[in-house]
């Protein structure tokens, strides 16, 4: 399985690419050596709890916030500099709890980001309604409720077609239908090659969308991976559930003997068998000897929440 | 340099200035004030209405040194720090623009808005006060305009100073005001108090040059004009050598005040 997941950073110049990105807030570490590579056209999670340095981390890598070491390139250009201005047409940015002009309208708003980011003002309208936001276009800031704005916030993001987004707690405020929309939006996006980074500290919410994913604990990445890649990273065990037609845990005991379970213990209905992946095929042979005396057998593979945790704490 | 982004910074502020009335609101002060002063400023003296422009000129220094600082300050002190604490400086710095772009855009279109409201005010009392003006008296009227439209943007370039070192609103206000209380009130009796304590020997000569170092005392000096009888109402300012009082020389003092507190705030905000 290992196999087929990418490996991107090996064949392809990588879009983003951070190595040993350090930033120092006197005795506080906020990110601390951080390597991290995004490939062309990827949707990549970083996901962590909040101060795990997610978002210091972002405006490291949009230039917002100067490097105490480590080295930060978008498209092979650093982000500071001379090259700063051709970077920064290519990124789209929504800032986590994005805040915008409360005296402007959603139209207005638009055209003032558009034109610093020196592109057309035709571009306001089709951006306002692909974030559904087309009948408020004339609505001043103010009397938007907080998933608008962050959709407006998304609009922005998008003016001038950019190659990178990167979106900060993008789903913030937005109800579970709108977060449906705005990952609709997201795989149109990555359909036209448009390479997107965001955090999120939701995992349920990511895990399904991302190609892969990194954790972020104490200013580090703690793994990057697909799901399936943390998962055996992080050999975490398994637990099988075993419901017997009589209770003979005894019985259970001396199957599994010898065999390398970490745990086996009684619960209300069931038998609980802790072990190790690599040994998940022998404790399933031990227990098929059992015959007609399992009524049941369910696999409880680790979640990417265990995972999370596991890193993170 | 990317104008045309300046460009936008700058409507933006003055834009804004405009639609939430301020602009109005600062105007309508200017020329309220001026009127009171231009007909009522004789009054002590025993006479009510209009007297001569040199009085009422001098009369109004009095009114914009007091007045035009403090409107200058509270215009520019949050200009940077208000973003940072709304949380709006983010996005605006993940633009393709410098941060001196931006710096500077935001103060292009403040000033604007101040440049505007001020000349409008007091143009609109020059209009009312026409007819009983000559050649000359516009003349002087127009420098006054002038020379409150420079001391304002000094001002407002040291309030957008402030806004790049403070940490919050709330010490950009509390430096904001110290800095008027410095500038306006502080600075001028605290020369008196040297020139007193020193009984006149030190510093006689470099005296008039250390007024220099303040905006309002060289927008005294810039409004200072021949009357002997009104000379008495420009304070300290009287003891510019009127060799020196040059409004081209003057005039580049005030730039350097409008541009020095700027290169600091540019610098401060570099990073």
């Amino acid at each position: 399985m290992a196999d087929t997941s990418p490996a991107p950073a090996e064949r392809i110049a990588p879009v983003i690419a951070v190595r040993s990105a350090t930033r120092h807030y006197g005795a506080v570490r906020a990110v601390d050596g951080v390597d991290l590579e995004v490939a062309p056209g990827e949707l990549f999670g970083l996901i962590g709890h909040n101060g795990a340095g997610k978002s210091t981390l972002f405006k490291m890598m949009l230039g917002l916030i100067p490097a105490t070491a480590g080295d930060i390139r978008i498209d092979g250009s650093p982000v500071t500099g001379s090259s700063f201005r051709a970077v920064r047409r290519k990124i789209g940015y929504l800032p986590e709890n994005v805040v915008l002009y409360d005296n402007l309208t959603g139209f207005e708003t638009l055209e003032f980001f558009a034109r610093l980011k020196g592109v057309s003002t035709s571009e306001c309208a089709p951006a306002l309604e692909r974030v559904g936001l087309a009948h408020a276009a004339r609505r001043r800031v103010r009397e938007y409720s907080k998933g608008m704005r962050q959709r407006l916030g998304f609009a922005q993001a998008l003016l001038g077609k950019p190659r990178i987004l990167f979106l900060d707690e993008p789903t913030t405020g937005l109800d579970p239908e709108a977060i449906r929309e705005f990952y609709v939006i997201l795989r149109g996006l990555k359909a036209d090659g448009v390479t997107m980074i965001l955090t999120s500290h939701i995992l349920a919410e990511i895990q399904e969308r991302v190609d892969r994913l990194a954790i972020m604990a104490a200013g580090k990445i703690q793994a990057v991976g697909t799901v399936q890649d943390l998962r055996e990273q992080m050999d975490l065990p398994l637990w099988f559930r075993v419901r017997l037609a009589h209770e003979d845990f005894d019985h259970v005991r001396t199957v599994l003997g010898g065999l390398p379970v970490t745990a086996v213990e009684a619960r209300e209905d069931h038998v609980a068998v802790e072990c190790r992946r690599e040994s998940k095929m022998l404790v399933m042979q031990a227990l098929a000897l059992l015959g007609d005396k399992v009524l049941d057998l369910h696999v409880h593979e680790p979640s990417l929440e265990d995972v999370f945790f596991g890193f993170s704490d | 340099m990317e104008f045309r982004q300046i460009a936008t910074l700058a409507g933006k502020e003055f834009w804004d200035r405009i639609r939430n009335r301020w602009v109005l609101a600062v105007a309508l002060v200017f020329t309220v004030f001026a009127l009171v002063i231009a007909y009522f400023g004789g009054a002590q003296q025993g006479t009510v209405g209009f007297r001569s422009i040199e009085f009422t000129i001098a009369s109004l220094v009095s009114l914009v040194i007091y007045l035009v600082p403090l409107i200058a300050l509270v215009l520019g002190f949050d200009a940077i720090v208000g973003e940072r604490e709304r949380g709006s400086l983010d996005l605006l710095l993940s633009m393709p623009i410098t941060r001196f772009e931006l710096l500077l855009g935001k103060y292009l279109g403040l000033a604007a808005a101040l440049a505007f409201s001020t000349i409008a005010g007091f143009g609109l009392v020059a209009v009312v006060l026409a007819s009983q003006l000559n050649l000359a008296a516009l003349f002087h009227f127009f420098g006054f305009m002038l020379s409150s439209v420079l001391l304002g943007l000094a001002f407002l370039s040291l309030a957008v100073m402030v806004s790049t070192f403070a940490a919050d609103r709330t010490r950009a206000s509390g430096l904001a005001i110290a800095l008027w209380f410095f500038f306006v009130l502080v600075f001028d009796l605290l020369l008196l108090g040297a020139l007193v304590v020193s009984g006149g020997k030190y510093g006689g000569e470099i005296f008039p040059y250390l007024l220099l170092l303040n905006p309002a005392d060289v927008f005294r000096i810039l409004n200072i004009f021949s009357l002997d009888d009104v000379r008495t109402l420009y304070g300290l300012a009287t003891v510019f050598p009127r060799a020196l009082a040059e409004p081209w020389l003057l005039g580049l003092v005030m730039a350097a005040w409008i541009t020095a507190p700027l290169g600091i705030a540019a610098w401060r905000f570099r990073k």
